[in-house]
């Protein structure tokens, strides 16, 4: 019985019936991420001393019978959640140092369920990117192919489940950051509703995008975490006091249902012929699970990408203002007036892409051109709402790739800020609608993991996760650990 | 309730300091005013940190959230939007169905964010008005932000000090932003308008608005323009302001100043000057073309509020009587001469203790002289009850109005009743003519020289004799003391 190939759902029947206890899962994981980090990279810390006393207590409740859903489970948390006395640098050296005084909602509330940390995983610094390659610190690797990259801006916490280094994990996904690299490690990874989870300790990116999302083993694992940690929150004012329902009809299956393919998505510029492939099987999948495949249209797709690397940037602008060498993380020691010091500070804390676009949201802002850009891309994204509201008037779910590529190779894409911006082209409309998105797993291209990915009305986490897990059941594909 | 900071008016309306500039009367002063004030509340705008007190030590209400720690979101304080609906509302602004707040972006090391919240194109209200002895300032709008922290410097100047350092008790406490149309037209309408507001929060419970304090911080827009003509001037806008005497000051020295450069072949430029309380002089701050362009945009981390039209409503029928309003009816009803009313009024606590005084019985005159020459300058505010029962002894001429004062004093420090103190102390008036005669003559007869001197025709020989009767006989009532003088001398 390898624990570290298993699922939340199977370890918390062993561990409720005591054959299994938190503190042997713990050091059987630490044990797994000694045996393959130095490869994969997933982490930038380990937190081996907070995991024994998370572990030790998940026991003690185990043992009262008073566990909490996730009491004893291995939990790896992205570089952009804030965890009290952990280091939390949102991959970046600006806030190298820097130890967060206080636990975000979302994390705080697993750790109330019983996760176990096992330790804090590298991103694209403040999440910006598609490839975990702009971490300030190193890039993570593919477990599936350690040449390749594992997708991002979430990637650390993508390959840390796929390589069996924690059961489950934490991202945080702004354009596609979880769903896009759950997909290139062969992994599943939700992305909820805009308002579903807390986003208090979050270190925002774009804080009208962002959201705190589980990469899991299952379907029904990522319900589980979902669920822990859903819900209104009084220190968010974007968070939403509607019914937890997440896990609603979980096993209803899609008979009856109809599926809609957007054609701008299927026939998306650039998709790989495996990728589409792999996409057609799954859709008969559906269709043999009694699903009704509908065509649907979504035609402000092509501007999407457009309105998000205007909309992003230019609330990463304000969001990273902050960071000034003021208060905490880097600070220019060497200036003699405070505008050098800011200038110092952020020139040498922040990485090339960080400082695009705070350029570039700077100048979308800017007065003058405020009308042009901002304004705009706002315009587009009330159309691009419009077009799913649309869209789901005629089906229930919408399905399509994840990523139009499997993982490619490090290095290949660094060149080129805008072919790596195209790596979100069919995730970002979920963040710019504030739609729920899951990716799951639908076989291999190439040898490499593709992913399915289902999108759901607002609120709608129960359709995209019944979706998700009626072609879980139906295709027999099973989330594997990278044999590494 | 201390009025020292209401001088009397340095010049009269309208008429500028020509000790510097050549034909002041060919100029017109157009003033704005910005003013920002504290809203009473319990937290800050915006996390749960307490609105401290100002001698508290450096950065001890504060929190993640008001230092800007990563990660962490702001959440609207009811209590401040409350106020600042209430201000709106007592200005006859319009509050609209849909509100929102917006990130004003610049950076400064008082700032933690590295923006302010503020609003900037749907703020929680708009369109209202002040009266001002009757002239009508119209208010461009009210508005809801978060204050800054504060730096301290260890130098005398920015540039020269070693070292600086931030407190940020202040950051992310409420502020209403109240902007007034450029409807002012002197230094006194200005200090006028800012005292008026003041009143105006302090009735509805908004706001302490003590100026000393930085709850109630006022910054003049000036400019001028040639009397006749439409066209607006160059504008400057004045800070640092900390009481209404340097309000006053401050905009009587920059008219001079803005006169003097236009009439001297220059040109006014538009900044930001600061008012220095030392050199009495406004300083150049910030110039115009080094003004920062704050890149506003929605607040992503606040929704839009959506106003309940049954909450305003609620609020609206809640508000107090307006100080104007009842300064106006202070006058009709009781024929209280303006000035009184105004001065009545101009504390909402003096204008309730005059009402329930009339109302127990005194008479109106008398009680508002009481009021405006006894109780405000004392500070100490006596029931009315007491109040009306001291204004009716001495209306009535039992007591005289010294034994008043005394018997007042006596009743707010023990609490006892003025009837018991008046009877202990014997202060009782004697009013009997045949009583009050026999002291009269007993002082005509020890001042020889005085009664030489009325009878010559001197009158005011008169006060020395009557001195000696208030000294001889305490009690004995002035008003029969001296016709009975009068008569006997006569």
């Amino acid at each position: 019985m390898d624990t570290t190939h298993m699922t939340l759902a199977e370890l918390q029947r062993l561990l409720q019936a005591r054959e299994l206890s938190a503190k042997d899962l713990l050091s059987e994981h630490l044990m797994r991420i000694d045996n393959v980090d130095h490869d994969v990279k997933a982490f930038l810390r380990l937190t081996p001393d907070l995991a024994k006393e998370q572990a030790a207590t998940a026991d003690r409740a185990l043992k009262a019978g008073e566990a909490g859903p996730l009491a004893g489970i291995p939990l790896a948390v992205k570089d952009v959640l804030c965890v009290k006395g952990v280091e939390t640098t949102a991959g970046s050296q600006i806030l190298r140092g820097f130890k967060a005084p206080y636990t975000g909602t979302a994390v705080g509330r697993l750790f109330e369920a019983g996760a176990v940390m096992v330790g804090v995983t590298n991103c694209d610094e403040f999440a910006m990117g598609s490839s975990t390659e702009n971490s300030s610190y190193f890039p993570t690797h593919n477990p599936w192919a350690l040449d390749r990259v594992p997708g991002g801006s979430s990637g650390g916490s993508a390959s840390a489940v796929a390589a069996g280094e924690a059961v489950v994990s934490l991202g945080t996904d702004t354009g596609g950051s979880i769903r896009q690299p759950a997909a290139l490690c062969g992994v599943v990874g939700m992305k909820p509703t805009y308002g579903r989870v807390s986003r208090y300790g979050l270190i925002a990116f774009a804080s009208s995008l962002d959201q705190i999302g589980p990469f899991t083993r299952s379907v029904e694992d990522c319900a589980i975490v979902l669920e822990a940690m859903a819900g209104r929150d009084p220190l968010d004012a974007t968070s939403s006091d509607r019914p937890n329902d997440v896990r609603r009809d979980f096993d209803a299956g899609v008979k009856g249902m109809k599926l809609g393919v957007p054609r701008e998505y299927y026939d998306v510029d650039g998709i790989e012929p495996g990728v589409k492939a792999a996409i057609d099987k799954a859709l008969d999948v559906l269709r043999g699970a009694g699903a009704e495949i509908v065509d649907v249209t979504l035609p402000h797709t092509d501007y999407g990408l457009a309105a998000y690397y205007i909309l992003a940037p230019a609330e990463c602008s304000s969001n990273l203002a902050r960071f000034d060498g003021v208060k905490y993380g880097m600070s220019d020691q060497e200036a003699t007036n405070i505008t050098d010091a800011y200038m110092n500070s952020r020139r040498h804390g922040f990485g090339t892409e960080v400082r695009r676009r705070v350029m570039l949201g700077t100048y979308a802002l800017s007065s003058g051109y405020y009308d042009a850009y901002y304004l705009k891309a706002q315009k587009v994204r009330t159309l691009i709402k419009r077009d799913f509201d649309t869209a789901f008037e005629k089906c229930d779910a919408i399905v399509s790739a994840t990523s139009p590529t499997v993982a490619f190779p490090i290095g290949s894409k660094t060149k080129d800020p805008l072919a790596m911006y195209l790596c979100d082209v069919l995730t970002l409309g979920g963040n710019l609608a504030g739609l729920p998105g899951i990716s799951v797993p639908c076989g291999l291209s190439e040898g490499l993991p593709v992913g399915l990915q289902v999108l759901a009305p607002q609120w709608r986490e129960d359709v995209a996760l019944r979706v998700a897990r009626a072609y879980e059941v139906a295709s027999g594909v099973k989330v594997e650990v990278a044999p590494l | 309730m201390s009025n020292e900071d209401l001088d009397a008016p340095s010049g009269r309306s309208g008429h500028l300091p020509g000790e510097r500039g050549g034909h002041p009367s060919s100029w017109e002063v157009v003033i704005g005013m910005e003013v920002h004030v504290q809203p009473r509340t319990r937290t800050k705008m915006f996390c749960g940190c307490a609105v401290g007190q100002l001698g508290d030590p450096p950065n001890s209400n504060v929190c993640e959230i008001c230092t800007g720690m990563p990660g962490v979101l702001p959440v609207i304080n009811k209590a401040a939007v409350e106020a600042c609906l209430k201000t709106a509302l007592a200005l006859n602004c319009e509050i609209p169905r849909h509100t929102k707040f917006d990130r004003k972006n610049y950076m400064y090391p008082d700032l933690p964010k590295g923006y302010q919240i503020s609003q900037y194109d749907l703020p929680m209200s708009h369109d209202g008005v002040l009266e001002l002895d009757g002239r009508k300032v119209r208010i461009r709008r009210v508005h809801l932000e978060e204050d800054t922290g504060k730096l301290v410097h260890a130098g005398d100047k920015l540039h020269m000090a070693k070292e600086s350092f931030v407190d940020l008790n202040r950051a992310g406490i409420p502020l209403m932003e109240i902007v007034s149309e450029p409807d002012l037209r002197s230094a006194d309408e200005a200090r006028d308008y800012a005292v008026a507001l003041r009143t105006l929060l302090r009735t509805i419970g908004a706001s302490e608005a003590e100026m000393e304090k930085g709850q109630l911080r006022a910054e003049p827009n000036i400019s001028i323009r040639r009397i006749g003509t439409e066209e607006l001037g160059v504008k400057t806008e004045l800070k640092n302001i900390n009481s209404f005497r340097a309000l006053h000051r401050a905009i009587q020295f920059e008219v001079a100043r803005q006169v003097e450069v236009v009439e001297s072949g220059g040109t006014v430029v538009q900044e930001t000057r600061g008012w220095s309380e030392a050199e009495q002089r406004t300083f150049s701050q910030r110039s115009k073309e080094f003004a920062e362009d704050y890149r506003y945009f929605p607040e992503p981390d606040l929704p839009p509020l959506e106003l309940d039209p049954k909450w305003i409503e609620a609020l609206r029928i809640a508000l107090p009587e307006m100080p104007g309003v009842r300064r106006s009816r202070l006058i009709s009803e009781y024929g209280l001469p303006a000035a009184d009313a105004g001065l009545i009024t101009a504390d909402v606590m003096l204008a309730n203790l005059f009402e329930a005084a009339v109302k127990a019985g005194a008479q109106a005159r008398p009680a508002a002289n009481w009021v405006i020459g006894e109780v405000a300058p004392s500070g100490k505010l006596p029931s009315a009850e007491v109040l009306a029962d001291v204004v009716k002894m001495v209306s009535g001429g039992s007591i005289t109005r010294d034994q008043g004062r005394e018997v007042l004093t006596e009743s707010l420090s023990s609490g006892r009743a003025p009837a018991e103190i008046v009877a202990e102390r014997g202060f009782a008036q004697d009013s009997d003519e045949a009583s009050v005669k026999v002291i009269v003559e007993a002082v005509m007869v020890a001042n020889p020289r005085a009664v030489e001197d009325y009878r010559a025709g001197k009158k005011q020989a008169l006060g020395a004799l009557m001195a000696d009767v208030k000294k001889r006989a305490p009690q004995a009532n002035p008003k029969v003391a001296n016709s009975l003088l009068q008569k006997l001398l006569g």
